[in-house]
């Protein structure tokens, strides 16, 4: 069965391929923290390009969309903790080079002779008419079971991440016997409480 | 699909230059509504075109260890996603290209923003700049969920995520009338994430300017004008989201659609100016504690018209 | 071209994706770029994903849901690594994951 993407669509798919992969060599490549950080970002964003090309319209942009909120708090990370963030004092943090190239071209190599061995499935499947519709129609239907795992773990997430980040408790902020009126927070917030 | 999109009715080329055309006079618009409000009509309309001009021809001023790359990646962005958030939003009644989740897009759009702001305050390895870019990312972690709250919100209304199917669904009621907190809160993070009014700390004259400090020549011009555009395109969603589009009696539908969103800059901008910054460090608790709970509430209140049928 | 050797070649994309993340995750010191290193991976788990969907089952919605299981993974995995390295930082000053070596069980 000939493929129904243009010849233009599979150049395309090419080309952002090659470059997400390009940035992802570029993260550990570049000295700079801000540079590695948005050469990440450029890799997603070549990813979320093929999905638009492979018609996931809305797993795309959510791709696009969320990676960039992450990128951009994970850059605030990179400048607060690491020693170089600017990349001008160049050094290299690695340990166990080697075995890692190793394992990870080893990888590489088992799932590229996979790909090209394993005889895959060719027929001719039914598209839906939108791709967005049938996803919201799965969450909220067939696989909903899914998505409150999904949002059950991210609830559980936010606790856990809260009660790891933090160190002040209610002590700190309401006194020894919880008794202040109102809470003593470095920060004071927007709401007068 | 049943409606053509822009670029299939004008073709590609002229359609992405209509569009592009559409956005700088959107940004002209602003900038003079901007200057009127503040200063009196006196040489508003040439105003914005003078020092645009001026800043075209402007030398460059550099800083010390610039990282260069990044730093025009980020200025350059800005205007770009600016006129990409414009891809989405209905012109004579048909958006640029059509997708099966239009406002998501336009949700991505101001989102890469951050990145894009981010990088402006980083490139110039300047501190003010850096903090600028500091405190875009603070406000935006205190808008971004009312704003996908409010977005969302128009979409569950009329059952789809295409912004032409929301300019359908308003036929008989502007969706403004069931979502008032929606509408309020989307024009409000358009002023955000244009950092702009009450929202402009990361450019603010405490920290010298912020972002833009160190900002000159075309690379002041592309991120001003990308602010400027930002916001223009955002009224014009603004009104095809929540003011009906189209819909409006007598007038052709496109002159409505124009006069609606010359409406909200202009109230945006009345607003805006007669209020003072917002303190960034206090942006987060009052979007948290009270947009969030406040835009939900506004979508269980849809979510509940939908199922009695009152949209249909 | 044909739809298999299209799917061929994005694979083998998704496939250099995962090898460079693994590269990473394994041989970088610092807990942020070691995240970077496992976000790749996920990258590439999008990229096989949504491929899976284009051209072996559209007819399904499954291969979606694994992208999107594979997006809330990477946002439980960038929350839970920046709250350990806020954690450990605050605990050591330190945000080396060889200086935690103790930690291991």
């Amino acid at each position: 069965m000939l493929s129904d993407l243009s010849g233009w669509a599979i150049a395309v798919v090419a080309v952002l391929g090659a470059l997400s992969v390009a940035a992802g060599v570029a993260v550990f490549v570049v000295d700079s923290m801000a540079r590695a950080t948005f050469a990440l970002l450029a890799s997603f964003l070549a990813v979320a390009g093929v999905l638009l090309v492979l018609d996931l319209v809305y797993l795309a942009v959510v791709t696009a969309l969320m990676m960039t909120m992450e990128m951009a708090i994970m850059a605030v990370f990179m400048i607060m903790f690491m020693m170089n963030p600017a990349g001008l004092m160049p050094m290299t943090m690695v340990h166990n080079a080697k075995g890692s190239a190793v394992v990870g071209a080893g990888a590489f190599v088992v799932l590229t002779v996979g790909i090209w061995t394993i005889d895959w499935p060719t027929r001719n499947p039914e598209r839906p008419a939108d791709s967005t519709r049938q996803l919201g129609e799965a969450i909220m239907g067939s696989h909903m079971l899914v998505m409150l795992v999904i949002g059950i773990a991210l609830f559980a997430t936010i606790l856990a991440g809260t009660v790891l980040a933090t160190a002040r408790g209610r002590y700190d902020r309401f006194g020894a016997g919880l008794t202040a009126k109102r809470p003593d927070d470095p920060v004071p917030g927007g709401l007068r409480r | 699909m049943p409606e053509q999109t822009l670029a299939e009715a004008w073709g590609l080329v002229p359609a992405v230059l209509g569009i592009v055309a559409v956005g700088l006079v959107l940004g002209v618009v602003v900038a003079v509504v901007d200057r009127i409000v503040v200063f009196g009509a006196s040489g508003a309309a040439v105003e914005p075109i003078r020092s645009s001009a001026r800043l075209l021809v402007e030398q460059r001023r550099t800083t010390l260890a610039p990282d260069r790359l990044l730093w025009r990646t980020g200025c350059v962005a800005v205007p770009t996603l600016a006129l990409l958030s414009l891809a989405v939003v209905p012109v004579a009644g048909r958006t640029l290209w059509s997708t099966g989740a239009d406002l998501v897009w336009f949700n991505a759009m101001e989102a890469l923003l951050w990145a894009a702001v981010w990088l402006v305050g980083w490139g110039p390895n300047a501190v003010h700049a850096l903090t600028g870019g500091y405190r875009f990312l603070g406000q935006g972690l205190a808008y971004e969920l009312p704003l996908m709250f409010a977005l969302i919100t128009a979409g569950l209304a009329a059952g789809s995520l295409r912004t032409t199917d929301v300019l359908a669904a308003q036929e008989r009621l502007w969706f403004v009338v069931t979502m008032p907190v929606a509408f309020v809160v989307f024009v409000a993070s358009a002023a955000a994430f244009a950092f702009w009014g009450p929202f402009a700390a990361p450019a603010a004259a405490d920290i010298a300017g912020g972002v833009t400090s160190e900002l000159s020549g075309v690379d002041r011009l592309l991120v001003e004008a990308g602010r400027t555009v930002f916001l223009g395109a955002s009224a014009a969603m603004a009104a095809a989201l929540f003011l009906g589009g189209e819909s409006g009696p007598w007038l052709p539908g496109p002159l409505w659609h124009l006069l609606k969103t010359l409406a909200v800059v202009a109230a945006l901008v009345w607003v805006g100016r007669r209020m003072p910054v917002l303190r960034p460090d206090r942006t987060v608790e009052v979007g948290w504690m009270v947009l969030v709970p406040l835009t939900l509430l506004q979508a269980l209140v849809v979510a509940v018209l939908v199922l009695n049928g009152f949209y249909a | 071209m044909t739809a298999e050797v299209v799917l061929q070649i994005v694979l083998t994309i998704a496939a250099g994706l995962i090898g460079v993340g693994l590269y990473g995750a394994l041989s970088q010191q610092t807990i942020v770029m070691v995240m970077m290193g496992l976000e790749l991976v996920l990258n590439g788990v999008l990229l096989a994903g949504g491929a899976a969907w284009y051209f072996l089952a559209p007819e399904l919605p499954d291969a979606q849901m694994l992208v999107v299981v594979a997006l809330v993974v990477m946002a439980v995995e960038m929350a839970m690594g920046f709250a350990v390295t806020v954690a450990f930082y605050r605990a050591r000053q330190l945000d080396m994951i060889d200086m935690a070596s103790d930690l291991r069980g």
